[in-house]
């Protein structure tokens, strides 16, 4: 570990929260890119919503936008248009992305900003002490709802899909290397990148064991631009959960279309080009 | 009503009028009405292009249902030698496309008026039938172009040369279109025989770089001089055409222009463009603005440089989408939770708004704050014969850092609490801006000496603002400095009050308040003080504007002239409202 990424700011996450596994893994993943010369630091711009994945940008030295309640997504596509030599990555979570702001994470997707979105899921609204999300499951007992939420949860890499972002994958918080894995894919991939990691809320929401026996790593070794079969893989099987890549595929950006990437600096046309999509059978 | 004796061909009106008019001037009213999708707006604007080209002052105004084809659409011009600040009611010829148009107008026109319509042949002396049909076929126009052949008949009867209306029609078409345009309004002029009317003749040497634009386009041209590089927006009358004038603009000025999801997209990405370091606007009429309020707040905050301009329409809710109030001066002064240094500025015609979109950006630049340009449906569409000067344009970058490095704060205490900026991308440098409560170095903070570090900082701006901004002055007075009576009034409500200013039985000053926030406290309660008699003239309920004069300087407005049921102040009625408060026993 090299980089200067640490800050004076005191970490208020839980003992114990996975929320420590994201951060080592994506300083993991920017250690490699700086190394690999594909990034610079100062060309980073990180975002964040608000909730417990909010405090990420006080934890890192880098540029950074703490947005409001849900409103991370168009900020992130404002800086990307504003300067498409940044590359802009931002933090949020399921309260965040998927019950406060969901309109911009569709249209982020319609669109493909070129920007990085990964999704702290932790199925809970933590930092208003455990009510439910959108991704909390059905029946699940908080203080807002003592009888057990009445709704059932959003499947976002599905929506995601469904919405046009071109890189769709899920992770799970305390696989820091598969974590990392893909969020360096995230990251090169050119397009809206989604990325949902799934962690325990081990103070409102512990679901350390239940989720130990559902989840399951793809077989990545299959193709992943054929949409039908990326929904099929994102939906799972039997009621379990999949890790993995999703869908990987490259169209031009929202910044191509609005004719901006001529403005790109040496930065971004040195990461590595895409693989171009095979033919859809 | 107050026209000289050539233009009236009845002498009783004339006789009422000499005795109500000091300073009458020759103006003639042109009426034009047909269906959405007639193209009358168009009409309308190339009616007022060709005007203002041969050197006459016009204003006019364009009233159009919320529907896409069919209704009523009317647009009304009035043209003179000297300034017109609001078009007038009365009309001395109606270009009818429809039937219903004669219906609805046939009333306003004055004795003596004509009337241009689809007919085989007149049935009344004010009647000037044309044949539309015969003459759609004999140029191959299609039926959008009717109103050409209108215009062409319409320069006969005014004596106006036929060639400006070409000039105006080729600016104002494309190619493809502008033959068959220029050729119908070549036989409507030649249909015309007999019947000659009195046209007011243009100022002997027309002076200065007129134009004919509505408010919308003229802060568009005004943040554009100012170095506007990114536009964002969602449609919403009556700022749509804002952006789609910029949205043409594109190519020209080197300009981003985005329609985003939402509203709360527009305001949250523009923030993210101004993070990013370029110079952004968004506009929306106030319902769209009520959407963006916890992100306006976020600009106050993170001190986040943004112009919004807001367009009032007839509220609340979705209210008279077409039409005009001015009930939300209060609304955008008090914008956004919490308490944040913000500017609002209220232009009251084109030129006025034009100024306000180059200050607008700079301001926001130089002191790092939203700002408000806050609009109304009659100014940003209605239009005006104007001055844009281009040596108004100025391009301030405020105040950026000079050599930022790992020590860079943006929110750095300094001499005058305004940090200078530096943007992502700066090598060594973490730009790092917060909607939490924070640090010199944007890093989150609760404890008490941290958060009344930064309080005060923002407060230090305000007080900032608002020496600079008063002392550029926040107010207009003119008419008659010494009077004991003022009329005071704000935004588009201007343009007829001026106009019924000239209708008044004695003269009085004009008090027309453009600053907002920061009010000119000073200045509002020097321009008042000593006079007896305040009429506040405004388009809503409840006074907003006098309300917040009394709030700031404790003066307190006399009469009401208020107007809140979505249609525009109609300069005659208006004088004759105020005459009847100026006459009154004391």
């Amino acid at each position: 570990m090299s980089l200067p990424l640490s800050t004076d700011t005191p970490n208020t996450w839980c003992p114990g929260c996975s929320n420590f596994c994201i951060l080592a893994a994506f300083r993991q993943v920017l250690e490699k890119l700086v190394a690999e010369e594909s990034l610079a630091l100062h060309n980073v711009v990180i975002a964040s919503g608000i909730g417990c994945h909010g405090k990420i940008t006080d934890y890192l030295a880098l540029n950074s936008f703490t947005a409001l309640h849900g409103r991370l997504v168009p900020v992130m596509s404002g800086i990307k248009c504003a300067n498409p030599a940044l590359t802009v990555i931002g933090f949020s979570g399921d309260g965040d992305a998927y019950s406060e702001g969901l309109e911009h994470l569709l249209h982020a997707a319609r669109r493909n900003s070129d920007i990085t979105l990964f999704v702290h899921n932790n199925e809970v609204f933590a930092l208003t002490a455990g009510q439910a999300t959108a991704a909390s499951p059905k029946g699940f007992k908080n203080k807002a709802s003592p009888g057990g939420s009445p709704e059932a949860p959003i499947n976002a890499p599905c929506t995601m899909l469904g919405a046009g972002a071109s890189f769709v994958a899920r992770s799970y918080a305390s696989d820091i290397a598969l974590t990392a894995t893909i969020m360096a894919r995230a990251i090169r991939h050119r397009g809206f990148s989604f990325v949902e990691i799934l962690q325990p809320c081990i103070t409102f929401s512990d679901t350390r064991r239940e989720r130990a026996e559902k989840i399951y790593r793809l077989d990545q070794s299959a193709l992943c631009d054929v949409l039908s079969s990326a929904i099929e893989r994102a939906e799972g099987a039997d009621g379990r959960v999949p890790l993995g890549i999703f869908y990987d595929i490259e169209k031009p950006t929202f910044e191509d279309d609005l004719g901006l990437v001529t403005q790109a600096s040496p930065q971004l046309k040195s990461r590595p080009r895409p693989r171009r999509a095979e033919a859809r059978r | 009503m107050r026209y000289l004796p050539s233009l009236l061909f009845t002498h009783r009106l004339y006789d009422t009028i000499c005795e109500m008019q000091k300073d009458e001037h020759e103006l003639c009213t042109v009426g034009i009405g047909g269906i959405a999708g007639d193209g009358i707006i168009e009409t309308g604007h190339t009616l007022g292009s060709m005007l203002t080209a041969l050197g006459y002052q016009v204003s006019a105004s364009f009233t159009y249902p919320s529907l896409i084809r069919g209704g009523h659409n009317f647009a009304r011009i009035s043209f003179a030698a000297e300034k017109v600040w609001s078009d007038h009611e009365e009309l001395d010829i109606l270009i009818a496309l429809n039937q219903e148009t004669i219906t609805l107008h046939r009333r306003e026109l004055r004795p003596g008026g004509l009337i241009i319509v689809e007919q085989d042949e007149a049935t009344d002396e004010q009647v000037i039938a044309i044949a539309y049909t015969e003459a759609l076929a004999q140029a191959q126009a299609p039926r959008i172009a009717r109103s050409s052949l209108t215009l062409g008949a319409l320069c006969r009867l005014l004596n106006l040369p036929l060639e400006a209306l070409y000039t105006a029609l080729q600016k104002s078409l494309k190619k493809t279109e502008s033959a068959a345009n220029t050729g119908l309004a070549r036989i409507g002029y030649t249909q015309i025989q007999s019947k000659k009317f009195h046209c007011p003749a243009p100022p002997l040497s027309p002076h200065g770089a007129k134009e004919f634009v509505n408010g919308n386009t003229a802060f568009a041209r005004g943040l554009i001089a100012a170095g506007l590089e990114y536009y964002l927006s969602y449609p919403m009358t009556p700022t749509t055409s804002l952006l789609h004038y910029l949205a043409r603009q594109k190519e020209e000025h080197k300009l981003t222009v985005i329609q985003p999801e939402s509203e709360l997209a527009v305001i949250n990405m523009a923030l993210g463009v101004a993070y990013a370091g370029k110079r952004v606007a968004i506009g929306s009429a106030s319902g769209g603005f009520a959407l963006m309020q916890e992100a306006f707040s976020l600009a106050g905050m993170a001190e986040l440089p943004l112009v919004v301009a807001v367009s009032q329409r007839q509220a609340p809710a979705t209210g008279v989408p077409t039409y005009s109030s001015q009930t939300d001066l209060r609304f955008c002064i008090h914008a956004g939770h919490g308490e944040f240094p913000r500017i609002v500025v209220a232009p009251g015609d084109p030129a006025e708004a034009y100024l306000a979109g180059i200050n607008a950006l700079n301001d926001a630049w130089k002191y790092q704050v939203p700002v408000i340009v806050l609009l109304d449906k009659i100014l940003s569409e209605h239009a005006m014969t104007s001055e844009l000067l281009p040596a108004q344009a100025a391009h301030e970058l405020g105040s950026v850092a000079e050599h930022p490095d790992s020590h860079y704060g943006r929110y750095a205490m300094t001499h005058n609490s305004i940090s200078p900026m530096a943007f992502p991308g700066t090598l060594d440098t973490a730009v790092k801006v917060n909607s939490y409560e924070h640090d010199e170095k944007g890093f989150t903070v609760e404890d008490l000496p941290s958060v009344s570090a930064m309080l005060g900082k923002r407060q230090r701006k305000g007080a900032l603002m608002r020496k600079d901004l008063t002392s550029r002055g926040g107010i207009k007075v003119s008419g008659d400095l010494k009077s004991n009576t003022a009329l005071l009034f704000w935004g588009s409500t201007k343009g007829p009050v001026q106009e019924a200013g000239r209708d008044l039985l004695r003269p009085v000053k004009f008090v027309q308040v453009l600053g907002m926030e920061p009010f000119d406290t000073e200045g509002v309660s020097k321009a008042l003080d000593g006079v007896k008699t305040i009429i506040n003239i405004e388009a809503n309920e409840n006074g907003q504007l006098a309300g917040l004069v009394r709030e700031r300087t404790g003066i307190r407005a006399s009469d009401m002239i208020l107007k809140s049921d979505s249609r525009p102040f109609e300069a005659g009625a208006l004088a004759s409202q105020i005459n009847s408060v100026l006459t009154k026993p004391l």
